[in-house]
């Protein structure tokens, strides 16, 4: 527990109360980004063939946005569950860095905020809440995550299922299913930031396009993970250099 | 995919992310991650976006269709452009959409 003593609980709350609310005012303008990327999410489940009831329970379970439309892209190409599976691990593996790097500033809240806060980790809310934390660690870390991601959550839940209603209505003319790659370009432009990075990329996106025939939807999987090589090598290179 | 797999898949996924979500937050100091892991990881985003992304602009038939015809790949950089200036996900979005509108209007 962050340390409370009784005199300072009153303003202590107040202090929780303002970081929730500037939690939730900071994560306003990634509202932007967040309802055409929920609402495509729900459309394209429609096309995969989802329920809305499915395609709820999808953004109710994994939260996870790039792991969603991959995972619903695939089993629209009719792809084996364990692929499925395999590319959405990928995908959301860098959970694993924002964990490691969260982690210092909760290890003192019980397992059970920590499981809470874990399960609405996202890119959004981990960029704003490190910055915070670093600029000026608050006595409580639960309450501007919490502002921000409570935002997030609900405004991500009420847009996939708005897009899954809507989905099967959307005359493929529309041609709205390219808003899928737009989306993962959006998504890629801030993530490329040196030489090596491009070079991930550059390297998984030839490789994906080489390895399109391949049996179960592979190609994604072995690309990436090329990708992730060549990346690894290039900033190894470097550094020796 | 049958409805009791696609439920299995939907909890199945869900319980990957979060294993990666909690890992250090539930195992803090119990775990360490090795540098070479930890440098990969940095490259996940980068490495997956891309092979996400380029088959769907350079074969969006899959045929690989590198030319003035492919309004995908022509749109596709038009919106990449935008979202490397701007990294703004609605103007990309935006110009993207009215991109391929006009060339599939056009071609």
């Amino acid at each position: 527990m962050p340390h409370v003593d009784t005199t300072g609980r009153a303003s202590q709350r107040t202090t929780s109360r303002s970081e929730f609310v500037t939690g939730m005012k900071h994560a306003v303008p990634l509202l932007l980004g967040v309802i055409p990327f929920g609402m495509i999410v729900g459309v394209t489940a429609a096309g995969a063939g989802l329920s809305t009831l499915e395609a709820s329970a999808m953004s109710i379970l994994v939260f996870a946005g790039a792991a969603q439309l991959a995972a619903l892209d695939l089993i629209s190409a009719g792809a084996a569950a364990p692929i499925v599976w395999l590319t959405a691990a990928l995908v959301n593996a860098r959970f694993v860095m924002y964990s490691a790097s969260l982690a210092p500033h909760w290890q003192r809240l019980s397992m059970a905020w920590k499981s809470l806060m874990a399960y609405a980790l996202t890119d959004q809310a981990y960029a704003l809440a490190i910055l915070r934390y670093e600029q000026h660690e608050p006595s409580d870390p639960r309450a501007y995550y919490l502002g921000i991601s409570i935002l997030l959550w609900t405004t991500w839940q009420t847009t996939t299922v708005i897009g899954a209603v809507l989905g099967a209505r959307i005359p493929p003319s529309w041609s709205l299913d390219f808003a899928v790659p737009l989306i993962f370009l959006s998504l890629l432009a801030p993530v490329i930031r040196d030489k090596a990075g491009a070079s991930a990329a550059a390297g998984a996106g030839v490789i994906a396009v080489a390895a399109m025939g391949l049996p179960f939807n592979m190609g994604l999987m072995i690309a990436a993970l090329s990708g992730i090589l060549v990346g690894t090598l290039v900033e190894m290179r470097r550094g020796a250099a | 995919m049958s409805t009791p797999i696609l439920w299995i898949t939907l909890v199945a996924i869900g319980l990957i992310t979060f294993a990666w979500r909690v890992s250090f937050v539930a195992l803090w100091k119990r775990l360490s991650i090795p540098d070479v892991v930890e440098r990969a990881l940095r490259f996940v985003p980068a490495a997956v976006l891309a092979a996400i992304v380029a088959p769907e602009l350079i074969a969006p038939n899959d045929a690989i269709e590198i030319s003035f015809g492919n309004a995908r790949l022509l749109a596709g950089i038009a919106a990449g452009l935008v979202a490397w200036r701007t990294q703004n996900m609605f103007a990309t979005i935006g110009v993207g959409m009215a991109a391929l509108w006009a060339l599939e209007a056009l071609i």
